[in-house]
């Protein structure tokens, strides 16, 4: 990893923070605008889900993975705290590759 | 009101243990970040430095994430600030709560992130609110380095794979998913979102298939009916 992507990552993350608390301060968004920007987190973070379960690289496929993140989310389903549905996650993948 | 006398105020002891304990358990959650950015590469300077100045995970996980699949800095880039600009949209909510000197501002600028945010949102008056948000907020600032630092020391000395630790970032974005998943309209952007990301993936250079989801806030245009907005509490964490 570089130095350039921690230091960009890291001024451009400041920035919006900043733009929100102290630059526009009290000003409001257009509704539509507003809406939208919400839906950032729901769109990106599920498409990196599909990413990092389903791909190396360029291909597709299915491997111990899934079936991770398959107990991942009915841990999320059945309302485990972060930390619990992390370990599951992370423990069924390493489970199935020892078998 | 000074803070200390504040935070000795019995009607919000709840809020600071809360806000306390919602920072432990993020900590937990970074010592998996320490280890994702280590395996990605990453030496444990730049895991650290990532955390003491980024400081908001899914950004800091998706960096790592596009790292780690063989992304270029430019697509890493590009959605780590996507995911980090609705912090500013928070910063929106907070600034009329936030009043008080440059300085304290620029401060409570860098804190502002979905926890701090939530915490401060879920309290009815001012004071609470402003200790929320402090509380939470430096909490969680102080165990996100430190399991950081925790993590990425770990995971140098192990192999991420025999511990399922890749499949640990997504599992990590599984939990943050969830409470996106209250309305109709954040569960309609997830699926659009996934399924962009699955059809461009073998098509299109790696990062980029992320950066192409995100045509599905799109899904925000519509006015509508009230029933996409709605707040489905069966589904939350």
């Amino acid at each position: 990893m570089s130095w350039t992507l921690v230091l960009a990552l890291a001024a451009g993350a400041y920035l919006f923070k900043v733009l929100g608390v102290v630059i526009i301060g009290d000003r409001t968004l257009p509704p539509v605008l507003d809406r939208c920007l919400a839906l950032i987190p729901a769109a990106l973070i599920a498409s990196i889900i599909v990413k990092d379960t389903f791909s190396t690289g360029q291909h597709l496929g299915i491997d111990a993975r899934v079936a991770g993140v398959g107990a991942a989310v009915f841990a999320a389903w059945r309302k485990a705290p972060m930390i619990v549905i992390i370990v599951v996650g992370a423990g069924v993948t390493a489970a199935l590759r020892a078998l | 009101m000074s803070v200390l006398s504040t935070l000795r105020d019995p009607r919000l002891r709840p809020v600071v243990s809360a806000g306390v304990t919602l920072g432990l358990s993020v900590g937990l959650f970074a010592v998996s970040f320490g280890v994702a950015a280590v395996a990605a590469g990453a030496s444990t300077a730049q895991a650290c430095a990532m955390s003491l100045l980024v400081f908001t995970g899914a950004s800091q996980f998706s960096a790592v994430s596009v790292i780690a699949g063989g992304g270029s800095v430019g697509s890493a880039l590009s959605g780590s600030l996507l995911l980090a600009a609705r912090n500013g949209v928070y910063g929106l909510a907070m600034s009329s709560r936030l009043q008080g000197r440059l300085a304290t501002r620029l401060i409570a600028a860098q804190l502002t992130i979905d926890e701090s945010t939530a915490m401060s949102a879920a309290q009815d008056d001012p004071d609470a609110q402003r200790v929320a948000f402090w509380v939470t907020g430096v909490s969680l600032y102080v165990f996100w380095n430190l399991g950081t630092l925790i993590g990425a020391l770990a995971g140098s000395a192990i192999d991420p794979k025999t511990f399922g630790l890749d499949a640990a970032v997504p599992a990590a974005f599984v939990a943050m998913l969830w409470p996106q998943l209250r309305t109709l309209r954040g569960r309609l952007a997830a699926l659009l979102g996934a399924g962009i990301c699955l059809v461009t993936i073998p098509f299109v250079p790696i990062g980029l298939p992320v950066l192409a989801a995100a045509l599905a806030i799109l899904v925000g245009v519509p006015m509508g009916d009230p029933a996409l907005d709605a707040v489905h509490d069966g589904v939350t964490t």
